[in-house]
This record gives C-alpha cells, sequence and structure tokens, in this order.
C-alpha cells in the first residue's frame, strides 16, 4: 500500500453539492474528523443550477401551510411508493433547515414584512418555496461552501472516488484519484457519506453536466449495498431544445411558477385538456383562475401547468408526437403574454427571472419578454437511488450512508420541485450526524492490499490498451443514445429487453476501452473510468423498468399506461448477486402508521 | 473586435493552447461548426474526435457555475457563453488558459489560491435574531443591494484580468476583485456585525486597486464590481482609519445601528 498517498479521516463525504457540504457540516460538528471529496472545484456541484427554490413549510406567504400539506404534497406526488418516514422527517424539518441557512448568511428574497418570501410551485399546495430569484441553488451552495470552510473539514478538490473497501461486511475505506497529477488516494475511514448525485450522463438529452455518471450508486452496489427505485427518473419538462449545443439546460419551472403557459403551434393551452382525477380538485379549469393562482389569489386554484413533472413532460411529448409541436420538435413557453395583464411585464419578468432572462438572450437570441421560448422534456433526476433507513440514511451495509439525489425514498415515483434542495439539507445533515456517531463508536477497520492493488489496475488498464482501442467518449455516447432512445419518457417491453441487449455489448466494449496521453487531467481517461458506473445504473434502470409492469409517476409503460394499485404497495429493490449479476426483489412498502395515513386522508 | 457573422454549417480553427506548467505551445485544430454554437462545443468536439485527452474544465453549460473560464482571442470568457457567431471565423480562434494563475494542464489552470484566500476572510457573524422563533426580518431593498455581489458564480475571470495579480503577481498581498466583492457582500449584510476594515486594510490589500474597472468589464454576471463593492469599501477605509471625526461620529451612529 506504500503506492498510494494514504489519508485517515472518521467519516468520509463523497460528493461536495448540497447534500455533501450539509453532511460534512453535520459530521464536523459531531466532533469527528471530516474529509470532503469533489470530483470537480468545491463549488460546482450540481446544486449550483438549482433554479426554483426550496421547498419547505413556513407559512410566511400562507399561514395555511403547515408540515401536513407538505407531507402529503410529497406522497401525493411520488404515487404513494414513498419511504413515507422519511417524506414525514423531511416535511417536518425542512423550515428549520431553511432558517438555519439564514443564520449562515443565506439572503433569500423576502415579503413586504422582512421575512422569507416563498414562491409557488408544481404540485405543492401552496406557496412553498424559499428562493432568490431564479438562483436558488447558488445562494445555497455557497452559503454552505462560505460556511463549511470554517468548520475545521478537509476538503480534497477534484478527486474521484474509483472503489470503496469493506471489512467484515463494515465499511472500511475508498481508493481515489486525483485529476491534476492522476495519482491514486488511498482514503482510511470509520464511516462513509455518499452524496454524488444523479445518473443524466446516462441520457443524451440531459440537464446534468459530467460528473454525473451514477457514480454513488455504482460505488454502493459494488460494495454490496442495495438500490431502489431505479426505474423512477424524472424527465423535467422543460429544457432548451434549440439551438442544438443548448438542448437539455434547464428552463426553470418558475417561469411556469411566475405565470408563464404551454403552447402548441396552433397557440392552445393543452394542458387544460389533461388534467388527472387526482389532481383535479386541485387545479384551475379556466385561465382567469389560472393567472389568479400565480399572482397570490388564496381563493384560485393550479393552472394545469404546474401539474406534476412527470405528467407535464407526458402532456408535452404527445403534442409534438401528434404533430402539434413547435419548429423544432418541443412546445411554446410563453411568459411573455402577460404582458397584457401587467403594466411592467418587461421589468417584472427580468426581476423575477433575471438567469432565464440571460439565457436565452446569450445562447438563442431570444428576449424572452417579447418571444415565447421553445421547450422540451430533459433528463433531469433520478428518484431511486441507494436504499437507506429513513431515519438515519444508512444503506444496507454498515457505515456507508448515503443523502440527497443518491439516495432513494423521499421523493417516490416522482419528486416536486423543491424538494430536492430541501432534501440535500434535511438529510445530509441526518446522514452526517448518524454517520459521526458511527465513527465515535467504532475503530477504523482493516484494509485488505489486494483488493487495493486490483482496483488500482483495473484503473489504469485503458493506459495499457492505448488509443487505437474503443474510444471513452464513442462508448459513452453509444450507451447515451441507447437509454435516450429505448428507456425514456415512454417505455415498452420491446425496446427495454434491446436496451439491455445493447448494453451487455457496450460492457464488452467498455472492457477494451484505451486511452492516449499520460495520467496528468485527462479527460479520456476519467471518461473511460467513468463507463463502468454508467453501465450498472443503466442496467439497474432498464432491468426495474421491464419489471415494473404499470405506470407510475416517472415510470411509464405505453404497453401498461395504467396504474396498477398492486405496484404502490412494493419497490423494486437491486442488489448484486453472489456471481456478479444484477438480482431484482419487489420488496413490500412497510403500513404507513395510522395518524400518517389520516394525514393523507385530510388532504385529500 | 470584427463584424459578427453566423457561421454556417462549415468549418473553423482554433488555435488552443497545449502544454502543462513547463510549458507549452498553440496547436490549430480545425472542426465542423453548426448554428448556435459555443466555444466550449468546439472544444468537446474536438476532445471528442481529435484530442481525446485535451483537458478543459466545465459543469454547468449554462454560465451558472464558472468552471470554463478561458481566453478566448486573448478576451477572459466562459467557454459555454461565448457563441461562435460573436466571432471572426475567417481566422483563427485563439483559446488560452486564464494567465493570472499557474497552468496545470491545457486550459486547466491552478486556482487553489483563491480558495485559500477565502479561507482568510473573516465569516460571516450576524446581529441576535429579530423574532423570538431565532429569524430576521430584512427589507427587500437592503437586500438587493447584497444580492447583486452574492450573484458571483468564482469564475475568477475577474482575478484573471486584474493587473495588481496577473501582471504584478501581488497574490500574497492583494485578495483580488472576487474576493473584495465576497468582503463587501458580508459587510453589507443586512445582519452581518463583523468588522473587516482592517484587514482590508492590511490583509486584503485594498489600496493596491487603482480602479480601472477591467474586472467589471469582463464580469459574465454584470455585477458592478468596481463602482459598488469596491469603492464604497475603499470609502469605509479612509473613513475608519484616516478621518479621525468621521470615526468619532461612527462610534455613535453605531451604538444606534448595530446593538
Amino acid at each position: 500500500m506504500s503506492n498510494y498517498q494514504i489519508i485517515s479521516h472518521d467519516v468520509l463525504v463523497i460528493g461536495a453539492g448540497g447534500a455533501g457540504l450539509r453532511a460534512a457540516i453535520a459530521a464536523a460538528a459531531g466532533g469527528v474528523s471530516v474529509g470532503l471529496v469533489c470530483k470537480s472545484l468545491l463549488g460546482k456541484a450540481h446544486t449550483v443550477m438549482a433554479e426554483g427554490g426550496v421547498a419547505a413549510a413556513l407559512a410566511n406567504v400562507d399561514q395555511r401551510d403547515n408540515w401536513r400539506v407538505h407531507f402529503a404534497d410529497t406522497m401525493r406526488g411520488g404515487q404513494y411508493v414513498n419511504n413515507w418516514r422519511m417524506a414525514e422527517l423531511h416535511a417536518k424539518e425542512a423550515p428549520e433547515r431553511v432558517k438555519e441557512l439564514e443564520a449562515w448568511g443565506a439572503l433569500f428574497d423576502r415579503t413586504p414584512d422582512g421575512r422569507i418570501l416563498q414562491r409557488n410551485f408544481g404540485g405543492h399546495k401552496y406557496p412553498r418555496l424559499a428562493h432568490v430569484g431564479d438562483r436558488t441553488g447558488l445562494e445555497m451552495i455557497r452559503t454552505l461552501q462560505d460556511h463549511g470552510i470554517h468548520q475545521g473539514i478537509d476538503v480534497h478538490m477534484e478527486c474521484t472516488v474509483l472503489r470503496l473497501f469493506t471489512e467484515g461486511g463494515r465499511i472500511a475505506g475508498a481508493l481515489a484519484y486525483e485529476r491534476e497529477r492522476g495519482r491514486f488516494r488511498l482514503f482510511r475511514c470509520k464511516a462513509i457519506v455518499l452524496a454524488t448525485g444523479g445518473i443524466g450522463r446516462a441520457y443524451s438529452i440531459t440537464s446534468n453536466s459530467w460528473e454525473y455518471t451514477g457514480d454513488g450508486q455504482a460505488l454502493a452496489y459494488q460494495a454490496g449495498a442495495a438500490l431502489q427505485d431505479m426505474e423512477f427518473v424524472q424527465f423535467h419538462p422543460t429544457g432548451m431544445i434549440w439551438p442544438p449545443s443548448v438542448r437539455g439546460i434547464l428552463v426553470t419551472e418558475g417561469v411556469r411558477g411566475e405565470g408563464g403557459v404551454l403552447l402548441n403551434q396552433d397557440g392552445k393551452r393543452f394542458m387544460f385538456g389533461d388534467i388527472p382525477e387526482n389532481y383535479r380538485s386541485q387545479t384551475a379549469d379556466n385561465e382567469e383562475e389560472g393567472w389568479r393562482y400565480t399572482q397570490g389569489d388564496k381563493s384560485a386554484r393550479r393552472p394545469p401547468e404546474l401539474l406534476t413533472r412527470d405528467h407535464v413532460a407526458r402532456c408535452i411529448l404527445r403534442e409534438v408526437r401528434e404533430g402539434r409541436g413547435s419548429p423544432h420538435g418541443g412546445v411554446f413557453l410563453d411568459i411573455s403574454w402577460i404582458q397584457r395583464k401587467l403594466p411592467n411585464a418587461r421589468e417584472h419578468i427580468i426581476r423575477k427571472l433575471p438567469s432565464m432572462y440571460h439565457q436565452f438572450k446569450q445562447l438563442a437570441d431570444i428576449d424572452i419578454t417579447t418571444t415565447p421560448m421553445e421547450v422540451g422534456p430533459t433528463t433531469h433526476y433520478i428518484m431511486g437511488g441507494i436504499r437507506v433507513d429513513g431515519e438515519t440514511q444508512s444503506s444496507t451495509v454498515p457505515g456507508l450512508y448515503a443523502a440527497g439525489e443518491c439516495a432513494a425514498g423521499l421523493h417516490g415515483a416522482n419528486r416536486l420541485g423543491g424538494n430536492s434542495l430541501s432534501d440535500l439539507l434535511v438529510f445530509g445533515k441526518r446522514a452526517g450526524d448518524y454517520a459521526a456517531a458511527f465513527a465515535k463508536e467504532h475503530k477504523e477497520a482493516a484494509l485488505d492490499p489486494a483488493q487495493i492493488d486490483s482496483a488500482a489496475r483495473e484503473a489504469l488498464a485503458p493506459f495499457e490498451r492505448g488509443s487505437g482501442n474503443e474510444g471513452p467518449y464513442q462508448i459513452q455516447q453509444r450507451l447515451q443514445n441507447n437509454m435516450q432512445d429505448l428507456v425514456g419518457i415512454v417505455r415498452v417491453e420491446a425496446d427495454l429487453k434491446k436496451a439491455l441487449d445493447l448494453l451487455e455489448q457496450l460492457k464488452d466494449q467498455a472492457a477494451r476501452v484505451g486511452v492516449e496521453g499520460n495520467r496528468e487531467y485527462n479527460p479520456g481517461w476519467h471518461t473511460a473510468l467513468d463507463l463502468s458506473n454508467l453501465l450498472i445504473i443503466s442496467e439497474a434502470i432498464a432491468r426495474a423498468a421491464l419489471d415494473r409492469k404499470e405506470s407510475r409517476g416517472g415510470h411509464f409503460r405505453d404497453d401498461y399506461p395504467r396504474s396498477d394499485p398492486a405496484g404502490a404497495r412494493y419497490n423494486i429493490v437491486i442488489q448484486r448477486a453472489a456471481d456478479g449479476s444484477m438480482r431484482l426483489t419487489r420488496e413490500p412498502i412497510p403500513e404507513m402508521p395510522a395518524d400518517l395515513k389520516q394525514v393523507i386522508e385530510e388532504q385529500k | 473586435m470584427s463584424t459578427p457573422q453566423e457561421p454556417s454549417a462549415s468549418k473553423a480553427t482554433f488555435r488552443i493552447w497545449r502544454g502543462d506548467r513547463q510549458g507549452g505551445k498553440l496547436v490549430d485544430y480545425t472542426t465542423s461548426v453548426s448554428p448556435g454554437m459555443v466555444v466550449l462545443d468546439a472544444v468537446h468536439q474536438i476532445q471528442a474526435e481529435q484530442a481525446n485527452d485535451l483537458a478543459v474544465r466545465w459543469n454547468c453549460k449554462a454560465g451558472k457555475c464558472g468552471s470554463c473560464s478561458a481566453e478566448v482571442n486573448g478576451m477572459p470568457r466562459l467557454m459555454c457563453m461565448t457563441r461562435l457567431s460573436e466571432l471572426p471565423l475567417e481566422k483563427p480562434v485563439s483559446v488560452e488558459p486564464m494567465r493570472a494563475f499557474p497552468p496545470i494542464r491545457d486550459l486547466v489552470t491552478d486556482v487553489s489560491w483563491n480558495y485559500e484566500v477565502k479561507r482568510r476572510i473573516k465569516p460571516f457573524k450576524p446581529r441576535a435574531p429579530d423574532a423570538e422563533d431565532g429569524t430576521w426580518r430584512m427589507d427587500q431593498g437592503d437586500v438587493d443591494r447584497v444580492q447583486e455581489f452574492r450573484k458571483c458564480i468564482e469564475c475568477f475571470l475577474c482575478q484573471d484580468v486584474c493587473h495588481v495579480l496577473r501582471d504584478h503577481r501581488l497574490h500574497e498581498a492583494f485578495i483580488g476583485p472576487r474576493f473584495l466583492v465576497h468582503v463587501a457582500a458580508l459587510e453589507m449584510h443586512p445582519l452581518d456585525v463583523e468588522d473587516r476594515g482592517e484587514d482590508l486594510r492590511r490583509a486584503h490589500g485594498i489600496g493596491y486597486c487603482n480602479i480601472t474597472k477591467c474586472c467589471t468589464n469582463v464580469c459574465p454576471e454584470q455585477i458592478t464590481i468596481t463602482d459598488n463593492a469596491i469603492i464604497p469599501l475603499k470609502e469605509r477605509v479612509v473613513d475608519q482609519f484616516f478621518d479621525p471625526l468621521g470615526r468619532l461620529m461612527k462610534v455613535f451612529s453605531r451604538r444606534e445601528a448595530k446593538p
């Protein structure tokens, strides 16, 4: 093991977005030594992209809001396959976590009486999202970062974890490489928190950056932990679609929250034509009522554009497929129409949606205050991930915790906008707290040099094969096209089977991948190393999607378009079998306690 | 810059700096370009097709994370927000790393100094909460002023273009425009009660800034760095250390303003 730089921490946090930073802060407060590893520079993780806001029932804008309503909204949005304990804790603790950010320097937009302002968002009954214009994620990650750097946390920037090690079934450490020199770092630790985010790079159209290759999910799976709900991928309804180079970049739901409407090429607000039964009583049935809702009229119901993301994405896809789409294969999102309602509409739009205004102006030559945007669905988020205990965020491997997007449970089959930032805070803190407690109760486990050497050898193999072999970018692109075409928004059995066959071929190709150059900051090598994670999570998504023969939330089967009541009673759980194959089981969802059932009934 | 033109489905040449700490050279790559492309797209295309090991930082591709800073035709820019249609494509487009920081490889520079500087700045320290539930009341007008500074995406282009850092290499004595904006955000935060005046004057070296506004000109977030952040901080320093009468007045006014 002398070949590796060895670093010891009590708790190692992998990933430095909102969840990782919050976990590291919590673990440090627990009095243990903490290392924080991030794939990019600190402060660049995907949290920075979050636009709309952080959901918390502060009841600053509408006093009728409380944790019960937030809990029921989250469960309804997730179509009842959520981990109800997580949904309960999340709804109860989110307000405290948001206030804590303010104590650390965050500056949210204000109500007229000086409190934190909250805005409307899809699936939330009341205005619930604390926000800063449309750059809430930046505010949040910067606040956590600026607070975190004074808590005695060791930050390892531009460092990627390749493998987790266990000893006697318990977590023992991790092997990583640092990008700058390409050297290996061996972390010894008593507990690990995975906070690596999502899997968007498994698809060709995505809002996610290069980092999101399912690292945490794949690392946990390889370490023997269980994954859950991998079939539930969120396709955000509004991504940019033109010009081609910006395809997939997110257009915040905040546009619709501020009164933006979705139109097909005939100028029709098609969302009014398809309102699901379980949302009908909460949804406006005319344009005027929808407008009043966005302007804060408490007696009005929300416009259908603010239905859940899975539903809106499918409606857009339907318009396009049936020939009513926009010129570049999407639909129109129009906020400029509010000039018919507001005297100072242009200033209002620029003030409320500054990033969107600049994004379209600079990248697409479109002034959103005068011209409708063209939008279409983009792969945004995975509800599934590492199976965790709702209370502690512990995975099925002792000492291994997970929080944020890479963990499963809170969001069930579909995540509500705004529930991600609050998820990061609530469960980042919990994971950090419990990981620190675990680290205090346990000694360092031994590391097996043979396992480490083998992981290191595997990582260097692409250099030995050299260029001239399969190129890493080409394999990644094939995988992305495969998932986009066959395991996307609308799925059918034949496609899913075909996708699994293609994944087998891609595994062979990935085993032959070769790279040129040396180990110093070599993106070709990094892309090659990410392939194994992408392959694992892509297979997990495709297998789970094949197994769930119904439609629910983010998972829509064209051959089983309805939801099956039995489908609400289990989660699909995936683990690695002894022979290395992927094993799926349907695990029953535990019975919800009577008091929570009652909350759901009350809020129907 | 010459007249902007929309590139047709044709080819353009990118003159990219390839090298490491020891040195490097500009290498020409010709690649196909299409409407709407940004410089980062071209760099990625070259990376995927011609130079797999071409090192470049990027994340969001939407001007929100500040990772892909570089010098495009000599101008400090975010590559993801620089459209090819803004550039004259009849001659090679040069793409070079930021020059105020040591090179690591190709377009990637060692920006770790910035992270060290931030740790040296006294962190946020709020006044006691205004309400019994531990929360504060703030006016949107007061918040607006600071929100401008908090838009910063830490791309470090302002640091790159600052003469004090770029030409005079005074990294030890001067924290640079990014961190003066950071200090301004803290000092003007409606809740903050920390005093950073002495640090600004000595450790942070605010006197080195001679207000040429180069930083303001390159800020992709359009933060009015010099006028709104640095000049008010300079005035504070002057008030605090070089104006005895004003200082006396402040002692009284502070008693009322800040508990």
